[in-house]
């Protein structure tokens, strides 16, 4: 194939599918054992300092946050990290967790600008940053997930994007177009938040999947955070719905209001006063630091978490008419 | 010179948002399929349900196709994404989607725009590893600019965002003028449509694929819009008035679509 130009971006994570494939081969357990633990010993047993991590889905949706909260509280600063996100990703420019960057999307939506994220830069504390769109950074996931080193796409073509990113353009060998390579990309670790999983990790999403699929594939070391453990039988009787299989799996916490104060489908709605607080507090570093001090460092875990929230808070962000 | 002013006081009858929601939603084409983004966008998509285009097919990036708006989205990938709709997939089906060209319209903003309607999200400056400012990046508006048929930007509309050059361009419009797209291996016969911004409507000449001037928003003169502008615009002889929002769309704009306040 004719390689006609390349980005300047580096790679920072090679696609090695031969080791990928060795990996999935020794590391990754075929029996059907109970992982269940809490987020600190997740954290400190699958998360090295130096790892290459990602989490799914966003910030206010569906997001592992009592993980990322876990990451901050064990105070990594030298991650690297795919860049899709929102409060998850603010909050580890917050804490400086992360040195190198793949990104597509750091920001807050509705409320604009991440600050973290933008000081994080601006002051030169994140290193290196390698630009992609969103589909790019997805179906990098999707080729790790195929287990090949790169897909040929039509996206991020004459752009400064593409200038930036670590992405090929060739002439394609069928129809002499051009084309662009997204490589594969493996996370040393991935975070996903689902709505259930079994004490084994096989696991079901309620709503939109996002890129939880291709993600969970892309992982070398997999992290589950789930709504609710349930029964192996609720996932047998539905096999169907299984979108991550136990094999893939390292470590299963129940998390319950998990992706708080983001939203879980059919399950509660976003802590909207939370959120506004936060992008409130990132205009001045001094708020942040004791926002951090509040929910995150002075804090033990997850549980001691939600009852700082408050059961009349998470009461009135539940959906009704669940089918209990 | 944005607002009209009301008869019996001086309280304008609409905001520069509630403006631009109504132009936008207009372009909105009942029975396509439409890949909304955050914002403008969203509360245009819902107010063009609700008024002109019932069976428009909102497509959000994390997987919602097809949602009934009744609830206005916070983000591309929350619940009211995929509220009664088709189907909600995930970020690869609905990329995927667009990629087989399937998806007719995208809606798109950026901090600065260029003639050939080249949008910038990424940085402020010139150099990409010291920014200026740091701004979101690409999320999925590159996506959306190589593989939707016709763009639509939204815009506010002055001379620091309106450029001749963008600091960086995130989201590809027609690149460097006439036959650009089809030579970087964009797919073909795709690019930028219109511009909507809260002074005017613009769109881009056939030939030279440079932006036009097709439209001025009530109060706004052609001037107003070469001044706000820093590049040459292509003013045709004829250009077409935008009418003001209607009491219908101002009324559902703000007792249906938006009724907390969000936006507008």
């Amino acid at each position: 194939m004719n390689v006609l130009s390349s980005g300047s971006g580096e790679l920072i994570q090679p696609p090695d599918m031969d080791a990928f494939r060795e990996w999935n081969r020794t590391y990754k357990s075929r029996e059907l054992i109970d992982k269940r633990m809490t987020e600190r010993e997740a954290v400190s047993q699958f998360l090295a300092e130096g790892d290459y991590i990602g989490i799914e889905l966003y910030g206010t949706v569906r997001a592992p946050m009592s993980l990322v909260r876990e990451i901050l509280r064990q105070g990594f600063h030298d991650l690297k990290c795919a860049g899709q996100g929102v409060f998850e990703s603010d909050l580890l420019a917050a804490a400086n967790t992360v040195k190198q960057l793949d990104w597509t999307y750091i920001g807050f939506e509705v409320y604009g600008l991440s600050a973290n994220a933008r000081r994080s830069v601006e002051s030169g504390y994140v290193q290196k940053i390698v630009e992609w769109s969103n589909a790019a950074l997805t179906w990098r996931f999707k080729a790790a997930a195929m287990g090949v080193p790169f897909l040929p796409t039509q996206v991020m073509l004459g752009t400064d994007t593409f200038k930036y990113s670590a992405a090929k353009v060739a002439e394609c060998p069928f129809t002499g177009k051009k084309i662009c390579l997204l490589p594969a990309l493996i996370l040393d670790a991935g975070f996903i938040h689902v709505s259930r999983a079994d004490k084994y990790g096989n696991c079901q999403i309620d709503g939109i999947s996002g890129f939880a699929a291709e993600m969970a594939r892309a992982s070398k070391r997999l992290i589950i955070s789930a709504e609710e453990i349930v029964d192996e039988d609720v996932i047998r009787s539905q096999p169907d719905r299984t979108i991550i299989p136990y094999y893939l799996v390292d470590a299963v916490i129940e998390a319950p209001f998990g992706a708080h104060p983001g939203e879980m489908t059919n399950c509660y709605e976003r802590d909207e006063q939370h959120i506004r607080d936060y992008v409130n507090a990132t205009k001045d570093e001094s708020n942040v630091k004791e926002y951090l001090n509040t929910w995150i460092y002075d804090i033990q875990d997850h549980k001691e978490y939600l009852e700082k929230v408050g059961k009349r808070t998470l009461d009135a962000l539940r959906i009704g008419g669940r089918d209990e | 010179m944005h607002f009209a002013l009301g008869a019996e006081m001086n309280k304008p009858r609409y905001n520069s948002s509630e403006l631009l929601i109504c132009i936008s939603a207009r372009l909105m084409e009942d029975g396509t399929t439409c890949f909304i983004g955050t914002g403008i966008p969203m509360l245009a998509a819902s107010l063009a349900q609700k008024l002109y285009a019932p069976n428009l097919i909102s497509i959000f990036e994390f997987g919602g196709v097809g949602a009934q708006l009744d609830k206005l989205p916070l983000a591309v990938g929350d619940m009211r994404t995929f509220n009664r709709g088709v189907a909600a997939a995930g970020i690869c089906d609905i990329m995927e989607t667009a990629q087989r060209g399937f998806v007719d319209y995208g809606f798109l903003g950026g901090a600065q725009i260029d003639m050939y309607g080249n949008l910038n999200s990424t940085i402020i400056g010139d150099n990409h590893s010291k920014p200026k400012v740091r701004l979101p990046g690409s999320g999925g508006g590159n996506d959306v600019g190589s593989t939707c048929w016709k763009t639509i930007a939204i815009m506010q509309h002055d001379k620091r965002r309106f450029i001749p050059k963008v600091d960086f361009i995130t989201t590809p419009g027609f690149l460097s003028g006439p036959g650009a797209r089809e030579d970087a291996g964009l797919p073909p016969n795709t690019g930028p449509y219109r511009v909507v911004t809260n002074l005017c409507t613009l769109g881009f000449d056939n030939e030279t694929k440079w932006m036009k001037l097709l439209a001025l928003n009530p109060g706004v003169s052609a001037e107003n819009v070469v001044e706000n502008t820093g590049f040459a615009l292509v003013i045709p002889e004829n250009i077409q008035s935008n009418k003001e929002p209607t009491d219908d769309e101002l009324r559902i704009l703000r007792d249906e679509v938006d009724k907390d306040r969000y936006y507008i």
